[in-house]
């Protein structure tokens, strides 16, 4: 299996089964260079702060001690709890000299067949209809098609985007291309269940943020967290395929206290 | 129309609010006829559940007259009488295939706070709380269904509004939690909380064959119900419960117990003092007393069974004791499409007449006036039907 997260993924994410996706919570979201200044910055402040036996002093070193941890481990729990990851990606999604950027996976079981879940999301066209932040898009080729979307603060964004893989019933893959304001990546893998189960659909959404981490940062202390619009655009889908219509109160009477 | 709102903890009013239109093509419109209000409505006038707004529209227990239907609505029409559930289901998800109603998957709008609350999202419910859907309840004079193809059951003529109505709610949901104890053959079943629910779990525990039925509450009119529905009454705070139950069963104890009372139990033992100051103090949320002495009392390997509601968290579960005597436990939201038809086919062949529940009719302006006097549990008050 080959496809273009050759690359931004670590080779074993890359080439493992779904089911042997590393776990996530533990899984390495600093890349290479950004781990070697980690640990040397790391290193630097517990040897200064040590040399100052003052509180300060401590504090400084204990900063260093948890940066020289984040660089030996190639985890780093602010850039989990923001999705934000650094590891090695494809050249053209980078836009920032420490390449970090957004990452997503999300998972949802859909209680159809495979290949009906994926025709309904082959359709780009429909994607507009569970993914709450896109307005439209357009098929414009065989491979190709124009989105547009409403970012923070109402900004319309738009792109241009490429299928990268596409496998009926098993998996598709898209990307930006040109020079997009958010370069943006995903892919989305269909796993049927046995026994009339349905069918796992996994996500993996990757965008640079518009204004690096400090942007994902804001995002996330003013409500609009990544991973939680991905499981609600998912959520939605799911809803569409199986209960045909969204569930709303939207609209409904309300009294005057 | 006029509905009822909820404007804070004891405070509910009748206000006029807009009509409810068809939203989603799968919704019917439907003019209420009956509707009635519920011991779980109480826990809302308490302010016992979390995620009210004030101006929702309560109520989940009602029936009426379908009015319209959306494009998706194949099985009902304007005119169709119907009773309708007050769990809301969509029919094709992983659990409503497999008769989990309350446990829809697509019916909630909210799904995200439930699945921060409890890690997953239960179905939508009829004016319940965001948390379970936000969705406007049904006392009301005309109420908007979702799903309304696989929810609303018509019932026939013949049979009035009030034999009816208690398939919405307590019916099934005293049924269910029966038919969780699992009875056999010889069974003693004891059943906590002689409330409307309660005395549905009675009635069907004895339909579902078994021979003993304990109902333990202290208000005296509805252990004298309970009595007329086959029961044997123990009044709390005449007997000790756990040597009464004992002296019954030969020293075995019930093999299995009901808490038809929830997160509001009242009691008069320390650990029911202890819940009331905790829950006073907002350092608990749910009043267990009911549950810890179910617990206490059933036979080992025995099974109790929870319709009464409970929301938070719980102090002082006897959990060595659940373990030490290999409990099974039963609960949750009633899965009420399941139960539908067979009770209504119960009620039409005369093996139950839910009329003898109601004691109180009144019409929907009067709703405040009846919340207060069915939550203070003055007139001998046990169900009160409402009249739009």
């Amino acid at each position: 299996m080959t496809s273009w997260f050759s690359g931004i993924l670590p080779n074993d994410e890359l080439h493992a089964p779904l089911e042997h996706l590393p776990r996530r919570h533990r899984q390495k979201n600093v890349g290479a260079l950004e781990r070697t200044i980690s640990v040397l910055a790391g290193g630097l402040l517990v040897g200064e702060g040590l040399k100052r036996l003052s509180l300060p002093g401590l504090a400084a070193a204990a900063v260093g001690a948890h940066l020289v941890r984040r660089g030996a481990t190639g985890h780093c729990g602010m850039y989990h709890a923001l999705n934000v990851t650094s590891v090695e990606e494809d050249s053209k999604l980078l836009s920032h000299p420490l390449h970090q950027h957004i990452r997503v996976h999300k998972v949802m079981t859909v209680n159809k067949p495979a290949g009906e879940v994926y025709a309904f999301w082959r359709d780009l066209e429909n994607l507009p209809r569970f993914m709450q932040h896109l307005e439209r898009v357009s098929v414009t080729g065989e491979k190709t098609s124009h989105w547009v979307a409403r970012g923070p603060r109402e900004r319309v964004v738009e792109w241009d985007a490429e299928l990268v893989e596409d496998k009926p019933g098993e998996v598709i893959s898209w990307k930006s291309v040109g020079g997009s304001q958010v370069p943006n990546a995903g892919e989305v893998r269909f796993k049927g269940l046995s026994e009339g189960r349905g069918t796992e659909v996994h996500v993996l959404l990757m965008y640079d943020p518009p204004a690096g981490v400090l942007g994902a940062l804001y995002a996330r202390l003013f409500g609009a967290e990544p991973g939680q619009q991905v499981k609600e655009d998912l959520r939605r889908f799911k809803q569409l395929m199986e209960a045909g219509e969204l569930p709303t109160i939207e609209g409904q009477p309300q009294g005057q206290c | 129309m006029k509905a009822l709102c909820w404007c804070g903890k004891k405070n509910v009013q009748v206000q006029n609010v807009d009509d409810p239109k068809i939203i989603n093509p799968r919704d019917a419109l439907v003019r209420i006829t009956t509707t009635a209000i519920c011991g779980s409505d109480l826990h809302l006038y308490d302010g016992y559940i979390p995620t009210m707004e004030k101006g929702d529209v309560l109520g989940h227990e009602f029936m009426g007259v379908v009015e319209e239907v959306g494009g998706g609505v194949g099985n009902l029409k304007k005119g169709d009488r119907v009773v309708v559930p007050f769990t809301i289901a969509c029919g094709n998800c992983f659990f409503c295939q497999r008769q989990l109603w309350s446990a829809c998957d697509n019916s909630n709008p909210n799904a995200w706070m439930m699945e921060k609350a409890y890690g997953f999202t239960g179905s939508g419910l009829f004016g319940y709380s965001h948390m379970m859907g936000g969705y406007a309840g049904g006392q009301a004079e005309y109420v908007r269904v979702p799903f309304a193809d696989v929810g609303p059951l018509k019932v026939p003529e013949e049979l009035e509004d009030e034999q009816v109505i208690f398939l919405t709610d307590i019916f099934p949901t005293g049924y269910m939690a029966a038919e969780n104890c699992n009875i056999q053959k010889g069974d003693t079943v004891a059943i906590w909380g002689a409330g409307p629910v309660g005395q549905f779990a009675i009635r069907s525990a004895k339909m579902l064959g078994a021979e003993q039925v304990v109902s333990i509450d202290h208000y005296p009119k509805r252990l004298k119900m309970a009595a007329e529905g086959g029961a044997i009454p123990i009044d709390f705070n005449d007997e000790y419960v756990y040597e009464r139950l004992l002296d019954l069963t030969g020293g075995r104890g019930p093999d299995a117990c009901i808490d038809a009372v929830g997160l509001e139990a009242h009691g008069t033992t320390p650990d029911a003092l202890y819940d009331r100051v905790k829950a006073a103090t907002f350092m608990a949320t749910d009043r267990l007393h009911v549950l810890r002495q179910a617990i206490h009392c059933c036979r080992k390997g025995g099974t109790v069974s929870v319709p009464g509601v409970y929301a938070g968290f719980l102090d002082k579960v006897p959990m060595g004791a659940a373990f030490g005597k290999g409990l099974t436990f039963k609960m949750g939201q009633t899965h009420m499409h399941k139960y539908l038809k067979p009770l209504l086919e119960h009620v039409r062949a005369g093996r139950i007449d839910p009329r003898f529940v109601i004691t109180h009719r009144a019409k929907l302006d009067q709703a405040a006036e009846m919340y207060a006097l069915f939550a203070g549990k003055k007139d001998e008050c046990i169900k009160v039907l409402l009249k739009p």
